[in-house]
């Protein structure tokens, strides 16, 4: 069954009616052509208004769309050979996050994303992709890896955030993810993290530190979920399209704001229309960043991190 | 039971009358906010607001904790410059950071510099509670970034004291974003030789325990003060079972392999002092 977004139910109900005088003019002599042709003329329309001029709280329902595209779909897209290799060394293995490496492009690359189940019982194993610190502590054993063998790092954000558990205080969720964004800091190989459907707060960031930071057109990315935030800010977690707006978490916003390098366009609709097509935009803008980074020695890499997170933030000198 | 028969009932509450309210110079006493015991003003300060009766370690403003740690006038304040801005337009941001500014007459919620602990020098930041929670905004981001990268120029260890609610929500993922630039700059740091001890005080959460305080050379914590990742409320709500109650204080974090040390305040000074004296010859071969 497909789930549908409540702002995209005018469309879904011409798309049935469409069908509907379809089937009548199959079964029956009368010829509804004219008002078949109109009808299809109007869903156009009415699918440019409507996804051509998608509101902030619409783009959140879109990037947590149940059948939105996952790290694991897009690295079966984009790469080839991808082996994936399990555990942190000192607890265990946490699905919320996967990791290994492949070839892109005949290059070997190291890919890491968080990972979210696609039915219920997937997303119980995957914790519905949000990780505990053995999950950031993987991921940041296998990137150590990618730096000895010289290999770029790509890492997809898709979580609504680091497990908040008892287990995961006492296993160092803190000092995991602090871990993590100091160690992406000195990586003497690229990194290129794009954000594939919700980049929640600090479990988004812990895989976060990178060289281009990118988006997918629909995804978000923020402190706080529009629900936590319009609970803090006006005791009412009801008011969370407000907050979507209020918050800036959209890609553009983002962008405006001088936080991330691209925005990565999307089929329209959303991601989970196209597979293949959303595969191919990351495609050209993954190789984009790719080639820029390659040019660079080691130092001039850490250097324009550096100068890249140092111009991050807004205040005055008086 | 039986006594309950003989209980005392008052009829009349005492209200103290108006004269003996103006006998009494506003804080002139103090109540601990733990065991409630009445101290006199001059016996908290001499104690650096440790109850003197039950050891509860009340917050301390960030100048009377630079006062209590470094030698008198040595510590000198950078980046006071540095204002807050509104970049999200957020309604009703800039009343609040005016007010903050105006009751703790700090430019935001850390103050950082450099001064002498017992004859040694070293760069220092430390948050303040009582400006809007502590939390890091862009300000608190770029003055911890700058203090790193001064103390690097400069060959300085850093201490940080840490107190802070985590991100600051109204400014939204530029908040988040600190957390990345102030541990690329820790890492720069760290890289060039520079020795960091980060004091975790009550509170420490969110976006600040997950950045710079967790990633020092050496992670300290006043005692009792409340660290983490989630709010309690929220952990409570996710698992759906009672939390304990020293769940996420510093001595739940030690026992738990999280922290270097729990210090007592009376002992900060001492400690900090010892540690940056054995430090000392690595830094002359930086």
């Amino acid at each position: 069954m497909k789930q549908v977004l409540d702002f995209e139910k005018p469309i879904v109900d011409l798309k049935e009616k469409i069908a509907e005088l379809k089937s009548f003019t199959d079964d029956s002599d009368i010829d509804l052509e004219t008002e078949i042709s109109t009808l299809e003329k109007r869903l156009e329309k009415l699918e440019n208004d409507i996804y051509g001029n998608l509101q902030p709280w619409h783009r959140v329902q879109m990037a947590r769309h149940q059948e939105r595209p996952t790290t694991l779909d897009y690295i079966q897209e984009l790469f080839t050979d991808f082996i994936e290799f399990h555990g942190d060394r000192s607890y265990g293995d946490d699905e919320a996050i996967v990791a290994g490496i492949a070839f892109y492009q005949d290059n070997p690359v190291t890919v890491i994303g968080h990972q979210r189940g696609k039915d219920t019982k997937e997303n119980i194993r995957r914790n519905f992709g949000m990780p505990h610190p053995e999950g950031y502590r993987k991921a940041l054993r296998h990137m150590r890896q990618a730096e000895k063998f010289q290999r770029p790092i790509i890492c997809f954000i898709d979580t609504k955030g680091a497990y908040p558990g008892k287990a995961a205080e006492e296993r160092g969720q803190s000092e995991a993810i602090a871990r993590n964004l100091m160690e992406m800091a000195g990586l003497s190989v690229p990194i290129i993290c794009i954000v594939i459907g919700e980049g929640g707060s600090g479990g988004a960031l812990g895989l976060g530190v990178g060289d281009h930071i990118h988006m997918l057109e629909n995804s978000t990315y923020s402190v706080i979920s529009p629900e936590g935030a319009a609970a803090l800010l006006w005791k009412d977690s009801g008011l969370a399209r407000q907050a979507a707006e209020t918050m800036k978490i959209t890609s553009y916003d983002l962008k405006e704001l001088d936080v991330i390098d691209q925005v990565i366009p999307e089929p329209r609709g959303g991601a989970h229309r196209d597979i293949k097509a959303q595969a191919g935009h990351i495609d050209a803008v993954l190789a984009g960043s790719l080639k820029e980074l390659a040019s660079l020695s080691a130092d001039e890499l850490l250097e324009k991190r550096w100068e890249k997170y140092k111009q991050i933030g807004d205040y005055q000198e008086l | 039971m039986l006594k309950d028969f003989f209980g005392k009932k008052r009829k009349y509450a005492t209200i103290p009358n108006e004269e003996s309210k103006i006998d009494i110079p506003e804080g002139l006493m103090k109540k601990c906010d733990k065991c409630h015991k009445i101290y006199y003003r001059k016996e908290w300060n001499k104690n650096i607001n440790v109850c003197p009766n039950c050891d509860y370690h009340h917050p301390l403003t960030a100048w009377d904790r630079i006062n209590s740690l470094f030698d008198e006038g040595t510590f000198v304040e950078w980046d006071r410059q540095l204002t807050t801005t509104n970049p999200l337009a957020f309604p009703g941001y800039e009343e609040k950071v005016d007010k903050d500014r105006n009751k703790t007459g700090l430019n935001e919620g850390v103050v950082t510099g450099k001064g002498i602990i017992d004859g040694q020098e070293t760069a220092c930041s430390v948050m303040d509670s009582n400006f809007r929670m502590g939390s890091m905004g862009s300000v608190v981001g770029e003055k911890i970034s700058r203090a790193l990268e001064n103390a690097k120029n400069e060959s300085l260890p850093f201490i940080i004291f840490t107190a802070s609610g985590g991100a600051r929500m109204q400014e939204g993922v530029l908040s988040l974003m600190q957390m990345s630039k102030t541990s690329v700059a820790v890492k720069r740091f760290s890289d060039a030789g520079g020795l960091m001890v980060s004091v975790m005080t009550h509170p420490t959460t969110g976006g600040v325990s997950a950045s710079f305080a967790s990633i020092g050379d050496y992670n300290f914590a006043e005692p009792g003060a409340l660290i983490g990742f989630a709010g309690r409320r929220i952990i409570e709500q996710t698992i759906r079972e009672e939390l304990p109650d020293d769940f996420q204080t510093a001595e739940f974090l030690l026992k738990h392999g999280q922290l270097d040390k729990v210090v007592h305040r009376h002992e900060m000074k001492s400690l900090l002092t010892v540690l940056l004296s054995m430090h000392a010859q690595g830094r002359k071969n930086v």
